[in-house]
């Protein structure tokens, strides 16, 4: 672990690590029990999230994608919107505080990056000070949006982090069925930007690396690349299920290595962690989980509305005529189970 | 500006577009022009000459040759409150920006119950008939009508495109703003340069007639009005409706027309299937039936890839053809 970081600073990381790892677990649970639609679990990654959101300041932007959780958290979204949005509702991106101008989490994978670099455009016009940091998986980084973004982003020097999640795997296709390259930032080398690789277990790396990229874009020196090697311990999606293409080997080694414990273990061989402090945090954290959850599940329902209310910034006569035709339906009762 | 004459330009279509830019860079800093060639050269149909050298490089902006890019930047810009136009040098290029247009900038508000919004106006110039190679010449439009959250906006004249492209920089929702470029030096108008723009919530009635009515856009408006003079000619009066803004459609102006008149042919230079035109038909079969004497006719393209320069002109619509389709449906059932 890195020297720059006191023991506080490592518990607060290892805290934040557990919470999103409890959340993963309990939003898995919902969807087994049909209260959550289909959720992507961060289980194995935590340290990549945790690390990019305690670097980021309140000041800077977020260009998330759909694996982001962990990150969203620190940037002041509650758990109870991450658990909205995956359970189907648009509200979880009413994002406040220091996420009101950060994007929405990105579906369409790679699609997040031109736009980051385009908010990392706009700061710098304004001469800002502020940076913008933006995440992927490995899989994303064999699209074109990646390449226009990081291309774009050292031509102009813009004040652009991206972070890549490398967890080994795109669904069933792993990392090297994606590139010829042997590493992924070296990707970086085209754009003419720093490229540098990071252990993504390691949260006090991640934070580092991510700390001194974010730095550097803030003072006008440009764009970096991070690739984060770390590994997805869960299935992609609660819809997917890894055991068809992966090898139980390969996972269970990857479980020795898993940033929790490490973290754990690191506290506990320096005395600075004990099974009473254990007991406490997960006591503590499962407390804030049900809480998430009993928000999450008690949210009054949408207006029925409302997904017409957001096409324009005015209702369109066409839309009009049909928000009644909705309100009928509604009022028929129909099941949205 | 308020003790300044507001100056009056003939101007050309290409031109008026280039005023509207102009003035959009100067009534608000947070406007800016990107995309390929734009800057020094103003554009391979000179629509940003001349922006560049007036507003600087940060505000008009030579980008790399990545329309995905050029797309994905504009979103991200317009969420931190900024105004992007951006310009894709031909629609026919438009497909890898499609994403970027469809999957963000059109849901941007949606997504995000109205936190964020995407106030970016995507120009492309459009449309045949000036013997361009493959890739140059196909009248898309449709595609974007299709998409909630857009609004896809086409001028079919110099005074229309400076009003309506600055209503749609003006606009807080994404604008789809395509030009048709055979017409971009076809006529000169005198523009009034006052910064006042153009409603994008209604079709412009361009001629009133009482025996059928005409409906289209861009730059087959023009053909559609010389349909118009010739049937006059023939003591037969027909309405000219030019729709303008496509999506969301202004359908009530012409369910007024075609409930007065009766009659409908409606004129797009695009594919027939699938259209626009389709789309219009189908709402004049759903709420007009009762006052038709006879059956809505479409004057369209072919449903077959634009073809090459050589049979370009047997692809076009041509006045005669509006003419024709006109006079079948005085001709009754
Ligand atoms: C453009 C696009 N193509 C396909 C998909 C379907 N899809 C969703 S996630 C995924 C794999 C992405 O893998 P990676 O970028 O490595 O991220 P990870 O999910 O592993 O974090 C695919 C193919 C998508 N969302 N977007």
């Amino acid at each position: 672990m890195s020297r720059q970081h006191d023991f506080d600073w490592l518990r607060l990381a290892y805290r934040h690590m557990v919470t999103i790892r409890a959340l993963d677990k309990k939003a898995v649970a919902l969807q087994r029990t049909g209260q959550m639609r289909t959720y992507p679990s961060s289980l194995g990654q935590e340290a990549v999230g945790i690390g990019i959101g305690m670097a980021m300041q309140d000041k800077d932007v977020y260009a998330p994608y759909y694996r982001d959780q962990a990150t969203l958290y620190l940037r002041g979204v509650r758990l109870s919107q991450i658990l909205q949005l995956w359970g189907g509702d648009e509200r979880g991106h009413l994002f406040e505080g220091p996420a009101a101008r950060d994007l929405p989490i990105c579906v369409p994978i790679a699609t997040q990056l031109t736009q980051a670099a385009g908010v990392a455009v706009a700061l710098k016009s304004r001469h800002e000070k502020q940076a913008v940091v933006t995440s992927c998986g490995d899989g994303a980084t064999s699209r074109g949006d990646f390449y226009e973004a990081l291309n774009l982003a050292g031509l102009w020097q813009l004040p652009l982090v991206t972070v890549i999640n490398n967890n080994q795997w795109a669904i069933s296709v792993p990392r090297h069925l994606q590139t010829g390259t042997e590493t992924l930032s070296q990707k970086a080398v085209a754009a003419g930007i720093e490229g540098i690789q990071v252990d993504g277990n390691d949260v006090a790396a991640v934070h580092d690396a991510v700390s001194a990229a974010l730095e550097k874009a803030r003072s006008g020196k440009g764009a970096t690349l991070i690739e984060a090697v770390t590994y997805r311990l869960g299935d992609h999606t609660t819809a997917d299920d890894a055991t068809r293409y992966r090898d139980k080997q390969q996972v269970s080694d990857a479980w020795q290595n898993e940033p929790i414990k490490r973290l754990q273990t690191w506290l506990h061989d320096n005395n600075e962690w004990s099974a009473g402090q254990e007991q406490a945090l997960q006591k503590e954290v499962q407390q804030l989980i049900e809480k998430a959850v009993t928000d999450y599940l008690a949210a009054e329902a949408q207006p029925v509305d409302e997904f017409l209310q957001f096409q324009y910034e005015k209702m369109t006569p066409a839309l009009l005529e049909q928000q009644a035709l909705i309100k009928a339906r509604s009022e028929q009762g129909r099941d949205n189970s | 500006m308020s003790n300044k004459q507001p100056q009056v330009h003939e101007l050309t279509m290409v031109e008026a577009v280039n005023l509207a830019l102009r003035r959009a860079l100067n009534d608000d800093e947070n406007v800016v022009i990107l995309g390929e060639d734009v800057g020094t050269n103003g554009g391979v149909f000179r629509a940003t000459e001349g922006l560049k050298q007036d507003f600087g490089f940060k505000r008009v902006m030579d980008t790399p040759l990545a329309e995905s890019m050029i797309a994905g930047m504009s979103v991200g810009m317009a969420t931190q409150g900024m105004r992007p136009v951006a310009e894709i040098q031909f629609m026919g290029f438009i497909f890898a920006a499609f994403e970027q247009i469809v999957c963000h900038a059109a849901r941007m508000r949606n997504r995000t119950r109205g936190r964020l919004q995407c106030p970016l106006v995507i120009r492309a110039p459009f449309g045949g008939g000036i013997q361009a190679p493959e890739h140059h010449s196909e009248s898309t439009e449709a595609l974007f009508a299709h998409i909630p959250g857009l609004k896809v906006v086409i001028p079919s004249s110099p005074t229309r495109a400076y009003g309506l492209l600055l209503s749609a920089i003006a606009s807080n929702d994404p604008v789809v703003f395509l030009e048709p470029k055979r017409i971009y030096r076809m006529i000169r108008h005198r523009v009034t340069d006052h910064g006042q723009g153009l409603p994008l919530d209604t079709c412009f009635t361009l001629k009133q007639g009482s025996d059928v009515t005409l409906v289209s856009w861009g730059a087959m408006v023009h053909e559609t009005l010389q349909a118009a003079r010739k049937l006059e000619a023939d003591g037969i009066s027909a309405e000219v409706i030019d729709v303008a803004t496509i999506s969301p459609l202004d359908f009530e102006t012409i369910r007024r027309s075609v409930r007065h008149t009766g009659r409908c042919v409606i004129i797009q230079e695009a594919a027939r299937n699938g259209g626009v035109a389709s789309e219009i038909s189908a709402r004049i079969g759903e709420s007009c039936l009762p006052w038709m004497k006879a059956p809505v006719q479409r004057v369209t393209g072919f449903d077959a890839t634009m073809p090459y320069p050589r049979h370009e002109h047997l692809y076009m619509p041509t006045t005669d053809d509006i003419v024709a389709a006109a006079r079948q449906t005085l001709e009754g059932i």
